[in-house]
């Protein structure tokens, strides 16, 4: 009598996740959730505080022009940025524009481009994933 | 031949002056360079500057730098190859030497044919067009370089580079 229940149960329950992880953010940092796991057992979940010292520190180990991330994107996570080239770029806080951080295949290549300027190398997917937390509670 | 030059001299430069205040007073018609019109263009190619007209450099030299964006003015622009070939395609037909570009075969003339500039801001008729720009324009914290067209051509991103 329990494996006829047990079945459609078990389904359901491995479908619950997938149904909350609906939007591509999320199913974004579920990847480098697991990818983080992957490199490092401890790893216990991103961090907004990380990824807020990570968007606003002085690293200086890219370009002499952009030693931070807000030396293109600004200060105000809610303010437009600018480019070197003086192109304004729209604000990366979630809630000022709505529309970021829903294609995953631009997410990883900015993340490859401005890593490289900033820290010269790419970031990892715990930073990833604490920066993109940090941004999503902007 | 006892041509008076002088006053046809003369006659033409005021007839040349009134077309070109004529044409400035017609929204900038003649310094007009077509704009982008693709739009994935204008994402891949428009988000850390103006998305220059493909007008602005012959078809050769955007192949040529289409072909190593990995190394472009020092960062890394690369794309997915059949994104770059749809790029490159849109950039090749509606370069300065694709037939009908008016004002793109002007900025591009005299360039000798074996060579491909990458860039807009070193062709001979740009650099000409701009020497008047005094030094501490160029330095000023709003411009910073000259790939900066918006900064001083606030119309730019609708093709108009009238002042
Ligand atoms: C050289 C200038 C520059 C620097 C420095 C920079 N960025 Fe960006 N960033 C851009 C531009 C340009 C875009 C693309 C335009 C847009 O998305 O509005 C972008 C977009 C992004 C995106 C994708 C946004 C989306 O909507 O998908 C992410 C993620 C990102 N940046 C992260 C970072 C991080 C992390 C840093 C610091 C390590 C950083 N950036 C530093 C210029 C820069
Ligand atoms: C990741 C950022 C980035 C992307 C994406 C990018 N560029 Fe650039 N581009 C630059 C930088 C930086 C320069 C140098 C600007 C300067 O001199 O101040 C430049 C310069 C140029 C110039 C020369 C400007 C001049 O001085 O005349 C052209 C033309 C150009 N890019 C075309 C393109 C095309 C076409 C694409 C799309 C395939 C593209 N760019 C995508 C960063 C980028
Ligand atoms: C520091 C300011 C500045 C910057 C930056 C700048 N220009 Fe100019 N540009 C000028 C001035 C000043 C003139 C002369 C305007 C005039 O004579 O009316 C001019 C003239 C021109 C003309 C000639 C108009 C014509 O057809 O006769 C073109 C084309 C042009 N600029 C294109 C560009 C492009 C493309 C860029 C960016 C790659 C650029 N400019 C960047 C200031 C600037």
């Amino acid at each position: 009598m329990t494996k006829p229940l047990a079945t459609p149960l078990l389904a359901a329950l491995l479908l619950l996740p997938l149904a909350v992880a609906a939007s591509p953010l999320d199913d974004q940092l579920a990847r480098y959730a697991a990818a983080a796991k992957a490199g490092d057992p401890g790893f216990a979940g991103f961090s907004a505080a990380r990824g807020k010292t990570l968007h606003t520190q002085a690293f200086a180990l890219g370009k002499p022009d952009t030693p931070a991330c807000t030396s293109c994107h600004g200060p105000d996570t809610r303010g437009a940025g600018k480019t070197p080239a003086g192109k304004t770029i729209e604000p990366v806080a979630l809630s000022a524009t709505p529309g970021r951080y829903a294609d995953p295949a631009k997410v990883e290549k900015w993340f490859k481009r401005n890593c490289n300027e900033v820290l010269g190398r790419e970031c990892t997917p715990r930073e990833k994933g604490d920066w993109l937390t940090f941004m999503a509670g902007q | 031949m006892n041509i008076p030059v002088r006053p046809l001299v003369l006659a033409a430069m005021v007839l040349a002056f009134s077309a070109l205040v004529l044409s400035r007073a017609q929204a900038g018609g003649s310094h007009f360079f077509p704009p982008v019109a693709d739009p994935l263009v204008k994402e891949e190619c428009g988000s850390c500057h103006l998305a220059f007209a493909p007008s602005m450099l012959p078809a050769r030299s955007w192949q040529r730098m289409m072909g190593d964006l990995k190394n472009h003015f020092g960062d890394d622009a690369s794309l997915d190859p059949p994104v770059a070939a749809r790029i490159t395609g849109y950039l090749v037909s509606n370069a300065a030497d694709s037939g009908g570009q008016r004002r793109g075969e002007k900025l591009t003339r005299g360039l000798d044919p074996g060579s491909a500039p990458l860039r807009i801001t070193e062709l001979p008729k740009w650099v000409r067009e701009h020497r008047e720009v005094p030094n501490w324009e160029w330095r000023h914290k709003d411009v910073r370089t000259r790939a900066n067209c918006v900064a001083c051509h606030a119309d730019a991103e609708r093709g108009y580079y009238d002042d």
